[in-house]
C-alpha cells in the first residue's frame, strides 16, 4: 500500500477533498510564512536534534509501551498494550506538539504564544513550552471548560500564562478557537498561534501530525522489540484527532487495523454528542474542510461530551480522508461507556486515564473479548486522568 | 456595466466617495432590517452590505457576534436572507452586497446560492473566510451570472497577494484597515497610506476601506484616501442601542465623507 500522506503536489494542503486554508486574508501571509518556516526546519537536522534532546531530557520520551496484563486477563481476549503518553511531562501527548511549535515560534522571532484549550491539557502544554523557551503566553478557554477543568486553569497560571475566559457561543473548545483566531488576526506580526490539534488551516494539520508522529515511531519499535511483530489493532480517541494521527501515521503502510473513537456523549439519537462521522456531514469550519456537526443552513451545532477534549464539532481533515480510503475505521463511545472504562482501568491497572483516553479503552472493552489471545491491540493512552478526578466525582454525586 | 461599477464611476466623476453601511440581516428581525435599509438609503448610502448571521463569525468582534446571535435566535438563515432581498427589491434598487461566512454558502451549494442570490437581486458577495486561493469555483460561477465577488486585502497582504486578490475582485476591493476583527478601534499604522496606495497602484478597481471605522472623524479621514468607506459595528450598535438616534448618526457619517 502506498503511504497515505498529503499529495506533495497539492500545495494548498488538501488530503483528498479535505483540508485547505479558509481564513481571513490577514492570516494568509502568516500561514504562508509558517508553512515556509516549518518546511525549512523540518529538514534542518540541528532543529530536529534540539527537539529530540528536549524530548529525551525534558518530556521523558520515549514513553513506555506497557503490557496491561490484568486488563487483558479481565477482558479475556487480545493482548492489550498501552502507549503511555500519560507519562509524558504535563500528563498528555499535547506536549509533543506544543514543544515543537514553541521552538519553531522562537526560531521565527515571535515573542508571544497563544493557544486554545478544551480539557486544559494543550493549554498547560503550551504554557509549559512558553516557559521553557521564554515566550509570553495567553490561553483561551471556554467558561464551561474552565469550570470542569479548574485544576488545569490554575496550572496554566502557575506556569506564567494568562488565561482568558471565553464567554460567547457554546463556551467550549470551538469558541476558544474562534477567540484565538481573532487574537492571532489582531497580533499576527508578533504572535504565533499554537493550534493544539491536527486541525485548522494548512499547514497546521500536517505540522501537528508530524510533531505527534513520534508516538507511533516509538510504539512500532517497542512492540517489535517486545513481541517481535506488529500489532493487529491500534485504537485511539479522536477529538481534533492529534493523538490518533500521532499513533497511526507510522503504521499507515503496514497491515495493521486502526480504530478512531469519537465521543458518543449521551447517544447519537439524542443529538448530544461529538461524533462527527456518525452525525455530521462535510463542511468548512475554522480554517478547513472536513466533517462537521451542522444544521441544514450550515450553522455549527452545539456538542456534548463528558470529556472536554473531545467536545468539538469538527475533526482534523486527514481523518475523513483516511476513512474514505477505508484505512481507518471510526466508531464512538458514549459518556457512560467512557466513565466505566475510566474506572475499569483505574482498578485493574492502577492507571487513572484521562476521560478522553477512556473512550479508546471503552472501544477496547468491546473489541478485545471478540479477538483471540494471540492478537495484539495498542491503545494510545493519550493522557492521565488527574485533571478529571473532580469532574468524575461531581458526576457521581460525591462531594470532595 | 454592473450596478456597483456604475455607482463608483458616477461618484468619481463628482469627486465623491461611496458610503457603504453594514447591518446584520434579521437583527432583531427582518421587518426591522427592511426599515433600516430604507433609512440608510435615505441617509444617502450608496451600497448596502448585508450581513448573514453565522454561528461562528471568526472575523467579527463582539458587536457583530452578538447581532448574529440575535438574528439566529430570530430564525434567520441564508435562505431567508435571499428571499428577503427579493422582497426588498419591491421597495428599493440600492445595490446589496451579502457578507456571509463560507460554510452557509458551501452547505447551500455554490451554484444554487449564486443563482438564487442573483435571481433575488443580490449584487455582490463578500466571504471573509474565503480567500481567492480557495474561491476558484465560486469565482467561475459568479462570472457567468454577473454576481460581484469582493475579496479582502489586509494590511499584511504582500504585493503578490494584492495582485491575486484584486484580480479576483469585481465591483470593488475591500481593504481591511487594521490587523484585527470588525469593530476594533481604528488605529492606523504609519504604513496604512503607503500600503493602500500600493493597492491602488496595482488595480484600477475602486478600493473601499472597512473594519474599525466607527466615528464621523474616522469616516472623514478614511474618505480622503479611499474610494469608499464601510461602516459596520458602529451602525449595528446604534440601531441596537439607540434606534431613534441612528438616523442622525448615519447622516453625520455621510456628511463627513464629503
Amino acid at each position: 500500500m502506498k503511504k497515505k500522506t498529503i499529495n506533495s503536489k497539492d500545495k494548498r494542503g488538501y488530503f483528498g477533498q479535505y483540508g485547505g486554508r479558509f481564513v481571513p486574508e490577514t492570516l494568509m501571509p502568516a500561514l504562508l510564512e509558517l508553512e515556509n518556516a516549518y518546511s525549512k526546519l523540518k529538514k534542518n537536522s540541528s532543529f530536529q536534534k534540539e527537539l529530540k534532546h528536549l524530548h529525551e531530557t525534558y518530556t521523558g520520551r520515549p514513553t513506555p509501551l506497557y503490557f496491561a496484563k490484568r486488563l487483558t486477563k479481565y477482558l479475556g481476549g487480545a493482548k492489550i498494550y498501552l502507549k503511555r503518553e500519560d507519562l509524558a511531562h504535563t500528563g498528555a501527548h499535547k506536549i509533543n506538539n506544543a514543544l515543537g511549535q514553541a521552538l519553531l515560534a522562537k526560531k521565527m522571532d515571535k515573542h508571544r504564544l497563544i493557544a486554545e484549550t478544551g480539557a486544559g491539557q494543550h493549554g498547560v502544554a503550551t504554557a509549559t513550552g512558553a516557559a521553557l523557551v521564554g515566550l509570553e503566553c495567553e490561553i483561551y478557554m471556554g467558561s464551561e471548560d474552565m469550570q470542569r477543568q479548574s485544576l488545569n486553569v490554575f496550572r496554566m497560571k502557575l506556569l506564567g500564562a494568562k488565561v482568558n475566559e471565553v464567554n460567547i457561543g457554546s463556551r467550549t473548545l470551538k469558541d476558544a478557537i474562534n477567540e484565538s483566531l481573532r487574537d492571532w488576526t489582531t497580533n499576527v506580526r508578533t504572535t504565533h498561534y499554537v493550534l493544539g490539534t491536527v486541525f485548522g488551516p494548512h499547514p497546521f494539520p500536517v505540522m501537528v501530525r508530524d510533531f505527534q508522529a513520534v508516538i507511533g515511531r516509538e510504539a512500532k519499535k517497542q512492540i517489535i522489540k517486545t513481541e517481535g511483530r506488529l500489532p493487529d489493532y491500534l485504537i485511539a480517541c479522536v477529538g481534533g484527532g492529534s493523538n490518533a494521527m500521532g499513533l497511526f501515521y507510522e503504521f499507515l503502510n503496514d497491515n495493521v487495523k486502526m480504530i478512531g473513537v469519537e465521543a458518543g456523549g449521551r447517544g447519537i439519537d439524542t443529538g448530544e454528542h461529538a461524533a462527527r462521522f456518525a452525525g455530521g456531514s462535510i463542511g468548512v469550519f475554522q480554517g478547513c474542510k472536513s466533517y462537521l456537526l451542522q444544521d441544514a443552513d450550515g450553522n455549527v451545532l452545539g456538542t456534548h461530551s463528558v470529556s472536554a477534549g473531545l467536545d468539538y464539532a469538527s475533526i482534523g481533515p486527514e481523518h475523513p480522508y483516511l476513512r474514505d480510503m477505508k484505512r481507518v475505521q471510526y466508531t464512538f463511545a458514549t459518556d457512560d461507556e467512557a466513565l466505566s472504562a475510566f474506572e475499569l482501568l483505574s482498578k485493574t491497572e492502577g492507571i487513572i486515564p484521562a476521560l478522553e483516553s477512556a473512550h479508546a479503552i471503552a472501544e477496547t472493552v468491546k473489541l478485545a473479548p471478540k479477538l483471540s489471545k494471540n492478537k495484539i491491540i495498542i491503545i494510545n493512552l493519550s493522557g492521565r486522568g488527574d485533571k478529571d478526578v473532580q469532574h468524575v466525582a461531581r458526576i457521581k454525586g460525591i462531594e470532595l | 456595466m454592473h450596478k456597483i461599477e456604475k455607482i463608483f464611476k458616477k461618484l468619481k466623476s463628482q469627486n465623491k466617495k461611496a458610503f457603504i453601511p453594514y447591518i446584520m440581516a434579521g437583527d432583531p428581525d427582518l421587518e426591522k432590517t427592511m426599515e433600516y435599509i430604507l433609512i440608510l438609503e435615505e441617509c444617502r448610502a450608496d451600497i448596502i452590505e448585508l450581513g448573514v448571521p453565522f454561528s461562528d463569525p471568526l472575523a467579527d468582534g463582539p458587536t457583530i457576534q452578538r447581532a448574529a446571535e440575535r438574528a439566529l435566535k430570530a430564525g434567520v438563515t441564508l435562505k431567508k436572507v435571499i428571499s428577503f432581498v427579493k422582497k426588498l427589491r419591491q421597495h428599493t434598487q440600492i445595490p446589496i452586497v451579502l457578507m456571509t461566512y463560507y460554510n452557509p454558502v458551501f452547505k447551500y451549494g455554490e451554484e444554487s446560492f449564486i443563482n438564487d442570490a442573483v435571481d433575488a437581486g443580490v449584487d455582490g458577495v463578500i466571504i471573509p473566510d474565503l480567500p481567492p486561493d480557495e474561491g476558484e469555483g465560486l469565482i467561475k460561477l459568479s462570472r457567468k451570472t454577473g454576481l460581484n465577488t469582493i475579496f479582502l486585502v489586509a494590511p499584511t497582504s504582500t504585493e503578490d497577494r494584492i495582485k491575486k486578490i484584486t484580480k479576483a475582485c469585481r465591483g470593488f476591493v475591500y481593504y481591511v484597515s487594521i490587523t484585527g476583527i470588525t469593530g476594533s478601534k481604528l488605529i492606523l499604522e504609519k504604513t496604512f497610506k503607503t500600503h493602500i496606495n500600493l493597492v491602488k497602484k496595482l488595480t484600477d478597481k475602486p478600493v473601499a476601506v472597512g473594519f474599525g471605522v466607527s466615528t464621523p472623524e474616522d469616516a472623514k479621514m478614511v474618505s480622503q484616501i479611499a474610494d469608499g468607506v464601510i461602516v459596520g459595528s458602529a451602525i449595528v450598535k446604534k440601531f441596537f442601542e439607540h434606534p431613534l438616534g441612528a438616523t442622525e448618526f448615519i447622516k453625520k457619517l455621510r456628511e463627513e465623507m464629503e
